[in-house]
């Protein structure tokens, strides 16, 4: 299905932060935001909801935890307790100093490189994937705001954007949503 | 200006004279005799007697304990062991003294310590905060002079508190001799003082020239002059507080030795400090005094505490992997003593001291939450009182510790003293460092 989006070209953050509010004050749609580097406080003006990519981290780390303390529990208590230079292999709390270190990497290592992977996977991430880039100039020194045009007057929006201080303007039709 | 309510200095006073007469009627229980150490203990071994009959009769668990206790008595050899039960009796109204006195200094130098590295490091967040941490230090004077008259009474043994000084002890002892040439008397004062005069000149002049540059309108002279002795505080600082931890604790197991000691009590005094500094904020904010203190800034104080509990563990269980791994005999005691006799101290403060504010500051929304950061406050700085009591009670009071009469009103004394000196030096300057260069970057600070 195609649709009509309008791609606005700023060349400041501040004021596309500005645009982001008034646009969002006018009730139109922002589709996306390109910006060649991070726009602090970008998210909570065009309304994004927090990320939750810390609580799966917390729970990856559980995941690690666990596994190094059943493999080492298995292992070095229950499989074959041998005595290893008079360490006390009766129980897991007997000997939990010696495996603390690896308790802690293992939970680290997972918390760390799960969180990684759900973030590639979340934001779509890979190699030889085709970038997803409306305008080269946006990975340099330009910032792009793409609003969804709908059923609004197009003339009138292009006008209004045209206001909030866009350098170029450019209406857009869309084979198909990417999203 | 911050003024002193009624309510408070009421409060602390009464916390000082409650906890005074607890600790008189403490020093007046210990036994002054073996005889009486024998009358305390056959009362409850009569006590102990009794419900190891009742239990005998159902099983033989009752009769061992009483065949281990008649085979005890056999080895120590008559008197001896009395003596020894004696002696630890008399130390423990001084040690629970100690503990509270240092707990509470541990707190003053704490904040000196991040006060220092504020200005050190030019941070652009806590200028705001600097009036609290200066009223803090201002304990550092009367605490250090309190910690300074116990520490010269045990350095010249009028207490038992420290084996080395007793003459008797080191005459028979070849390591303690090995040792004298530190850990005597006379040089112990002298370091004592050496170190505590420091600190105080540090935050003399600190407190002055941050006055000072509140009157300086057109340049920053007071604060560059402050940010130059803040440098060579902390440098200052870092010798002084580890050489201080061995004199101070680690001495009282004097055949005992640890590398990374200075580092583990620094870490709980500068946790301490922090948590202090974020109670004090949050309670001022809440009377209204601090409107330019926003939920940020407690937030970041959050993050320190939570940062700083997790080195405090990694150098508890550094210092705790290292010598139960190894297990030299030498070395070992000092674990083995504490987990016998004082299991649950020693772990519950593991619980305390890390687990909790692990699981309770992690999440970032709980760090602005004020109840959630007190709630955590209280049990860390409770978490690193047993910490210190943990270090202290085992090599002065060993299995004869109770956290009774003797202990809690040594708290109260100097939690009494604490807050009259704290809430008082609030009174003395406005709460807002205005000369600060950063300050309109503190009042602004968001995260």
């Amino acid at each position: 299905m195609a649709s009509k989006v309008i791609h606005a070209l700023y060349i400041d953050d501040d004021i596309l932060m500005d645009a982001v509010k008034k646009v969002r004050t006018e009730h139109y749609h922002i589709e996306e935001v390109y910006t060649p580097f991070p726009v602090h406080g970008l998210d909570k003006a065009m309304g994004l909801p927090h990320t939750r990519l810390a609580i799966t981290a917390f729970l990856y780390g559980c995941v690690g935890l666990t596994i190094a303390t059943v493999m080492m529990n298995h292992i070095m208590i229950e499989d074959w307790p041998q005595n290893i230079g008079g360490k006390p292999s009766f129980s897991y709390l007997e000997n939990m100093p010696s495996f603390v270190p690896i308790m802690f990497e293992l939970t680290v290592f997972f918390a760390a490189h799960l969180m990684v992977i759900t973030f590639y996977m979340r934001s779509k991430l890979w190699p030889f994937k085709k970038a997803e880039n409306p305008d080269v100039r946006t990975t340099d020194d330009y910032f792009l705001m793409e609003v969804d045009a709908g059923s609004h007057d197009v003339d009138h929006l292009i006008s209004f954007l045209g206001d909030t201080g866009a350098v170029e303007i450019k209406v857009i039709d869309k084979e198909e949503d990417n999203h | 200006m911050y003024t002193l309510s009624n309510r408070l200095r009421l409060f602390s006073i009464i916390l000082m004279v409650v906890g005074l007469v607890g600790l008189v009627v403490g020093f007046a229980q210990r036994p002054g005799s073996i005889q009486e150490v024998k009358e305390m203990m056959a009362a409850h071994d009569a006590h102990g007697g009794g419900h190891g009959e009742s239990h005998a009769e159902k099983s033989d668990h009752g009769k061992e304990t009483h065949g281990e206790k008649a085979h005890e008595e056999d080895a120590h050899g008559g008197d001896a062991h009395y003596e020894h039960v004696l002696h630890q009796l008399q130390n423990k109204p001084w040690a629970s003294l100690y503990v509270a006195a240092f707990f509470f200094f541990m707190i003053a130098l704490g904040v000196l310590a991040f006060y220092a590295i504020q200005f050190a490091s030019q941070s652009g967040w806590s200028p705001v905060l600097f009036r609290v941490m200066e009223a803090i230090t201002a304990y550092l004077v009367p605490g250090g002079i309190v910690l300074f008259v116990i520490l010269a009474l045990s350095g010249f043994h009028i207490n038992h508190l420290f084996v080395w000084a007793d003459p008797k002890v080191v005459e028979h002892d070849a390591l303690l001799q090995g040792k004298a040439s530190w850990l005597n008397g006379t040089w112990f004062i002298i370091r004592a003082t050496f170190f505590l005069a420091g600190w105080m000149l540090y935050r003399h002049f600190a407190v002055k020239y941050s006055r000072l540059q509140d009157e300086d309108s057109t340049g920053n002279k007071w604060y560059k002059k402050s940010f130059k002795i803040s440098a060579a505080f902390l440098v200052f600082f870092i010798y002084t507080e580890s050489m201080a931890s061995w004199d101070w604790i680690m001495s009282f197991d004097p055949h005992w030795f640890s590398t990374l000691f200075g580092w583990y009590v620094f870490a709980s005094l500068f946790v301490s400090g922090i948590t202090t500094i974020a109670l004090l904020t949050i309670y001022l904010k809440s009377k209204g005094y601090l409107e330019f203190v926003n939920n940020s800034h407690i937030h970041d104080l959050a993050k320190f505490m939570f940062g700083i509990s997790v080195f405090w563990t990694y150098l508890w269980f550094s210092q705790f992997m290292l010598i139960w791994y190894s297990n030299i005999p030498e070395e070992v005691t000092y674990f083995i003593t504490r987990i016998e006799d004082y299991n649950l101290p020693f772990f519950g403060m593991l619980v305390m001291n890390f687990i909790f504010p692990l699981l309770v500051l992690m999440n970032s929304d709980f760090k602005r939450v004020n109840w959630f950061v007190v709630m955590a406050g209280i049990v860390i700085l409770c978490g690193h009182y047993i910490d210190i009591f943990n270090m202290i009670m085992p090599a002065t009071v060993g299995k004869s510790w109770f956290i009774g009469i003797s202990e809690i009103s040594a708290v109260l004394l100097f939690l009494g003293l604490f807050l009259f000196v704290v809430f008082r030096a609030l009174t003395k300057a406005p709460l807002l460092a205005k000369g600060n260069p950063y300050i309109e970057e503190s009042k602004h600070f968001h995260y």
